[in-house]
């Protein structure tokens, strides 16, 4: 809900993940009260993979589209390059710059992102 | 906190005026081709941000920031566009450019008959009162951070 969407592009510009999260609010005037500018932020990556490869991966990006009023984004921006580097890098199945098909990336992202609202309500909230 | 510089835009994409207070490095190309790099850049991330919006969009691109400077966004409805980068301690400064607009772009600009649209503005008296504004600011220190 408060988290839209989170993507990874490769080094050539080619989305390799997506997830997409619009609740659709099925009230309409719900849709008035949200601040409707987004924060976009992107974070470049350098990635070396020390498991038998000699590549050093640069240029993968990580986009969340979020609500401004969520806090956090940092944190859950390099949570996500750590679930990336656990479940896809070390994956042997896994190619480089592929798109990413890897049941517990997807996992363990959904997990991350359920974390990183529910601590941003408890912010605010209480 | 600071403010770097100061852009303005009109809607065709000719720079109107550029003050610079706190730059520390020089983009290495000439200021030309910087003011259509910038003008480009912002078109492009205005389109981008409107097409990859989940909701539908009230005010559009605001800001973007890195990890040394923040860049705020103003565009009025005649297509003029007021840019300023400032360091990461500003919160919003929409209300400022808007001021910017208001104040002293419409004062001093529009309502002189001398000063023609479209072209670098040469109106000594709105590169000073724009001067004074900006260092009258509460987030600006003339010091570099």
């Amino acid at each position: 809900m408060a988290i839209f969407s989170v993507y990874v592009v490769n080094k050539a510009g080619g989305l390799i993940y997506q997830y997409d999260n619009y609740v659709p609010r099925a009230e309409a005037e719900k849709t008035f009260s949200y601040p409707l500018d987004l924060v976009l932020k992107i974070h470049d990556e350098k990635v070396v993979v020390s498991f038998g490869q000699r590549d050093g991966i640069r240029g993968i990006k990580f986009i969340v589209l979020a609500d401004p009023r969520q806090s956090g984004i940092d944190s859950l921006l390099r949570k996500i390059y750590e679930i990336y580097s656990d479940f896809a890098l070390k994956n042997p199945f896994y190619s480089l710059e592929m798109p990413i098909r890897c049941e517990l990336f997807d996992q363990n992202l959904k997990g991350a992102l359920e974390i990183a609202e529910k601590a941003a309500n408890f912010g605010p909230g209480s | 906190m600071t403010v770097h510089n100061l852009y303005i835009f009109d809607r065709n994409g000719s720079c109107l005026h550029y003050g610079e207070w706190n730059r520390k490095k020089q983009a290495g190309i000439s200021k030309e081709e910087e003011f259509k790099l910038m003008y480009g850049m912002l078109f492009s991330i205005r389109s981008f941000c409107s097409k990859m919006s989940p909701l539908d969009m009230k005010d559009g691109f605001l800001t973007f920031q890195t990890s040394k400077y923040k860049l705020h966004y103003y565009e009025t409805a005649t297509g003029v566009k007021i840019i300023m980068n400032t360091d990461l301690g500003v919160p919003n400064a929409k209300d400022i450019l808007h001021q910017i607009y208001s104040t002293l772009y419409v004062e001093y600009i529009v309502k002189n008959p001398l000063c023609v649209l479209g072209e670098q503005l040469s109106s000594d008296l709105f590169s000073t009162r724009l001067d004074l504004y900006i260092r009258a600011l509460p987030f600006f220190s003339p010091r570099a951070a």
